[in-house]
């Protein structure tokens, strides 16, 4: 038998908890049978080992009787194997020399027979005790951090992460898909609860992004691929062509002027196709970039090469448009990611009932907020697609959400946007505003006194949920109205309510591509589809892949104030790694024994963090201690018996069996 | 598909009548086995079928209910491996629904395989419950009915009426909200529907005996709207809502001061009658409403002498 240095001395101590495990296991008579186990030189019960007397215990007897292994049978691992580690450690012994024993957790909360119990600890603790005897001095690696970090997403969250970030001095490439950085934020006219101007509050922020000399901006872009681990993160990001020289183009905008289309014809998605657009255009007023771009897919000269080219001819010297221009790659080695993708809203013509896309007058609410936005379609006047003001109004709540037909959760901004929107449609139009609501949902800071505002203003609140929205009408009143049926609870009438507009407030959802990008980044999802925390609570920034954090509304639904709050916390964690410079990794690695490998590569495609690779030259599996996380899978799966793991030794493991099965 | 025809072989259903087909119901019945005739499609009764178990059973003692649904399906799996064909609507939920609470539910599981076990009956297995309206749509397509078509629709503009029970909540045959594919084999023949948004609402089931003056006015609701909406006639899949609509017209006439008399429907013979169906297998002398229109728009000339 290996055991590291001459003769084994093992001190055990069992914790009471209190009356935790003390009431139920015999703890005295544990720690007396202990003592009597070969090796075994100190055995002690104590009333919380965890306390700080707990752990000098430890460290005393390691002096005094020159202990060089340590088990404790108390709680999860999960809770204090740390703590017993460190006292270990400072003890004097490697910490792997210590091993823990639950016995609560596994024990004594879960039975009542107090002499099985204790009868149990016995076989738990023998395992550890003929386990510890094989433990290794092992000892944890360190891998540096690099300083750079990449955002993934430019909305409200990844503008807030990327300043926060850059103004501490970090190098930040900020991804952005769309041609300009701001998000759904950049769409909104005010914003609640204090109804401040969006582009107010929000443009600032974004030219600050495109000015921060810490500040790579990409848009139009994508992650390509992501390769490494925490700390090395290799990165490729394919960059769109824009047709447009960033460097060159100085946002004047005489060409969008000079384009042969006199109209705008084109669709334009950012007014959600509410208002037209040129094949050369600028998303919005003060996007950022203030560069224009192309659309190849309506361009003349794409089309035909055959057009005039008034855009270049006007332009001039500066010759900031080239038809030319290609997709680009560029490789980017980063310490940290920060994933801001965001959210999308409900397709509303999923819910058929509701009338999207079949009555021209039905609109989204993301719509209704482009209606409102004075550089919106309409100049910021709520006009109908006939031309006409309305007169009555229906906004109709939990569109998608709270429904099993579509998304089961609740969007938590749906609530207050609608009452944003019933304020400001009454402003700029003076209707009558009905909001539709199954519960109204404030409980943020200054919510509630928003609702009680819009109380007071005269909006009419019915609670019921929407049964449909149609242009069937049963009497004169209704014709050409769109009727919106629903029952409401609080008078338990259905009721029918003509209105010439209804506002569909639809929830958020992941993106369609939130699986794929998540595969990607090596995240992992939650049912729903949102980026998943590591714990709701106590990690809420933080992913399951080391260095990779959270902010916004990819990891669920939130409103800004939260979002940004979600993005300071996520620049905080990144820089905590950069800022300590290095990352320890856990010494619980597996390992290749090169000699008895056969080269078979089974274990490559079973390792879900890709840390294994294949030699070509040695014709041997190589496994990158950096990205294992010690799950086993292919120590069990190698055929040959080639692959070992740190702390999981089979000499280790068949100890501990052994010391279970040896119940008298 | 596994189970589309293959050459000349004919595609061979089981069918399952259920009360009404023999009842208030009739013309739904001559009209679907009329079609699926001149389709060259094979129906065979479901020998030995018994009640489907739907409203009072169901309502009264939901495990007899299924019990009763649980035999049919039985029967229908031993019958060989053929699809099970229900027009009536009432029918076609009853089967459906002990399919998925039988699988769902062991509880209900175990009491209808116990029943069936006490009286002997094998277990039901796996066979496929549809509608006609699916397997006109899905098997035969929209493009054949159009190809077989030897009359051209020369009739008055249609709405189409889905009511509920088809499509809710197995929304098998058509989409649940806003199905279509009446509409669709309809336009086929060269009929003229109009856009309808009450086509899934309530007609009213089995309100017109229970509670007449509400299940009367949701009648008037959908018959008001249809006039509204330009169209002369309904076209129907369910018989309760066939009957509904039908049957009430003349008393609508004193609650509503207004006078309908507006032909109800089945798809199946506006199909058939494309397809060269005469007038009498397909059922057409049995509406009441609106006689005068259906007269006009099916009848050949020498049919108007034996109708009128
Ligand atoms: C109609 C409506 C009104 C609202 N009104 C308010 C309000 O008044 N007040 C308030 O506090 N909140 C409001 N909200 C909520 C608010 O929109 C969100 O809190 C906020 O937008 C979240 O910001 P984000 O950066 O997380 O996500 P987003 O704004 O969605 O930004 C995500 C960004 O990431 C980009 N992106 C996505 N995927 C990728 C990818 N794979 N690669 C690169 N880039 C990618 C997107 O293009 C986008 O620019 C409202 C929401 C809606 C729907």
């Amino acid at each position: 038998m290996s055991n590291g240095n001459g003769s084994v001395r093992i001190g055990f101590y069992v914790c009471h908890c209190g009356t935790n495990i003390a009431g139920v296991v015999d703890v005295k008579a544990l720690a007396e049978w202990a003592a009597t186990v070969p090796s075994v030189v100190v055995s002690r019960d104590y009333k919380y080992m965890c306390s700080d007397p707990g752990q000098e215990l430890i460290q005393q007897d390691i002096r005094d009787h020159h202990l060089n292994r340590i088990v404790v049978a108390s709680c999860s691992p999960h809770l204090h194997e740390r703590t017993f580690q460190t006292a270990t450690a400072k003890g004097g012994l490697s910490p792997y020399y210590f091993q823990m024993v639950n016995i609560r957790e596994h024990d004594s909360w879960v039975h009542k027979d107090k002499k099985a119990a204790t009868e149990k600890a016995k076989d738990l603790v023998r395992a550890a005790l003929r386990r510890v005897v094989f433990h290794e001095p092992l000892e944890k690696k360190q891998v540096p951090v690099r300083s750079d970090v990449l955002v993934v997403g430019g909305g409200i969250a990844g503008i807030h992460a990327a300043l926060t970030l850059a103004n501490a001095g970090k190098h930040v490439y900020l991804v952005e898909r769309e041609a300009t950085i701001g998000g759904h934020m950049a769409k909104f006219d005010k914003t609640f609860p204090t109804l401040d101007c969006a582009a107010c509050i929000l443009t600032p922020k974004m030219t600050a992004v495109r000015s921060h000399p810490n500040i790579t901006m990409w848009t139009l872009s994508e992650v390509a691929e992501v390769g490494g681990y925490v700390g090395n993160y290799h990165v490729k990001v394919r960059r769109k062509p824009r047709y447009v020289l960033e460097d060159a183009c100085i946002g004047c905008l005489e060409c969008i002027e000079a384009c042969v289309y006199k109209q705008a014809k084109v669709s334009d998605e950012f007014n959600l196709g509410l208002g037209k657009r040129k094949p050369i255009y600028i998303p919005f007023p003060q996007a950022v970039p203030q560069v224009v771009l192309i659309d190849p897919e309506t361009c003349i000269e794409f089309k035909s090469g055959k057009c005039k080219k008034t855009c270049v001819e006007i332009c001039a010297d500066r010759n900031a448009i080239d038809f030319k221009q290609q997709e680009e790659i560029k490789e980017i080695e980063v310490g940290t990611i920060i994933m801001s993708t965001g959210f999308q809203t409900v397709d509303a013509a999923r819910i058929p009932y509701y009338g999207y896309g079949a009555y021209p007058n039905v609109y989204t609410s993301l719509e209704v907020e482009r209606l409102i936005n004075a550089s919106g379609p309409t100049g910021g006047e709520v006009i109908l697609r006939d031309g006409k003001k309305p007169k009555a109004v229906g906004i109709v709540h939990c569109v998608g959400s709270r429904d099993e037909n579509t998304n089961r959760w609740c969007s938590r901004v749906c609530c207050m946007y609608s009452l944003k929107l019933a304020h400001l449609i009454k402003e700029h139009t003076d209707a009558e505003v009905f909001n539709f609501y199954i519960d109204i949902r404030t409980p943020g800071k200054g919510f509630e006194e928003f609702y009680c505002k819009l109380l007071s203003e005269g909006v009419h609140f019915i609670r019921g949920r929407v049964a449909e929205v149609t242009d069937w009408a049963l009497d004169p009143s209704e014709e050409g109205k769109l009727v919106i049926r629903v029952e409401d609870t609080l008078i338990g009438r259905v009721r029918r309510i003509p209105v010439d507009m209804v506002v569909l407030s639809v929830g958020l959802e992941p993106h369609a591509d939130a699986d794929e990008v998540r595969r990607q980044f090596n995240i992992t999802c939650s049912t729903e589809g949102w980026f998943l925390e590591r714990h709701p609570k106590l990690a809420p920034v933080n992913t399951f892949t080391d260095g990779i954090f959270l902010a916004g509304c990819c990891q669920g639904p939130k409103d800004i104030p939260d979002t940004v709050a979600q993005a300071g916390a996520a620049a905080a964690e990144a820089l905590v790694l950069i800022d300590a410079g290095h990352v320890e990794l856990e010494p619980n690695t597996a390992y290749v024994l090169e000699d008895e490998c056969s080269g078979c590569k089974s274990c490559l495609s079973l390792c879900p963090y890709t840390a294994i690779a294949y030699h070509e030259e040695k014709k041997k599996a190589e496994i990158n201690e950096v990205l294992c996380k010690g799950c086993g899978v292919c120590v069990a799966a190698c055929p040959s018996g080639s692959i070992q793991q740190h702390m999981f030794q089979d000499e280790q493991i068949f100890a501990e069996i052994e010391g279970v099965l040896a119940h008298a | 598909m596994a189970n589309s025809t293959s050459g000349q072989e004919k595609k061979s259903y089981l069918y399952f009548p259920g009360c009404t087909m023999q009842a208030t119901g009739i013309a739904y019945g001559e009209s679907v086995r009329t079609l699926f005739r001149l389709l060259g499609l094979q129906v065979e009764e479901l020998e030995d079928w018994n009640c489907c178990g739907a409203t009072s059973y169901m309502s009264i003692d939901e495990r007899a209910a299924f019990v009763l649904s649980a035999r049919n399906l039985s029967l229908a799996r031993q019958a060989g491996p053929r699809d099970l064909v229900v027009p009536c609507t009432a029918c076609f939920l009853m089967l459906r629904k002990t399919q998925e609470y039988v699988r769902q539910y062991p509880s209900i599981r175990q009491e209808v395989e116990g029943a069936l076990k006490q009286a002997g009956i094998p277990p039901m297995g796996p066979v496929r419950v549809r509608h006609p309206l699916d397997v006109l749509y899905s098997d035969v397509g929209v493009e054949q009915i159009r190809a077989k078509a030897t009359r051209r629709w020369h009739g008055g503009r249609l709405a189409c009426y889905y009511g509920c029970q088809a499509l809710r909540p197995y929304a098998e045959a058509d989409q649940a909200y806003n199905p279509m594919r009446m509409d669709e084999l309809l336009q086929a023949v060269g009929v003229t529907t109009v856009d309808f948004p009450l086509k899934t609402k309530c007609c009213g089931g089995s309100l017109t005996g229970t509670i007449h003056p509400v299940g009367v006015r949701l009648n008037y609701i959908i018959l008001k709207e249809v006039a509204r909406r330009g169209a002369q006639a309904v076209a129907t899949m369910c018989s309760l809502c066939q009957f509904n609509l039908d049957a009430y017209q003349s008393e609508m006439r004193e609650e509503a001061h207004e006078v309908f008399d507006v032909p109800i429907l089945y798809f199946t013979q506006i199909l058939g009658w494309a397809l060269g169906g005469d007038f009498r297998s397909l059922g057409l002398h049995r509406g009441i409403a609106g006689r005068n229109l259906i007269g006009q728009w099916f009848t050949t000339p020498k049919e108007v002498e034996a109708y009128v």
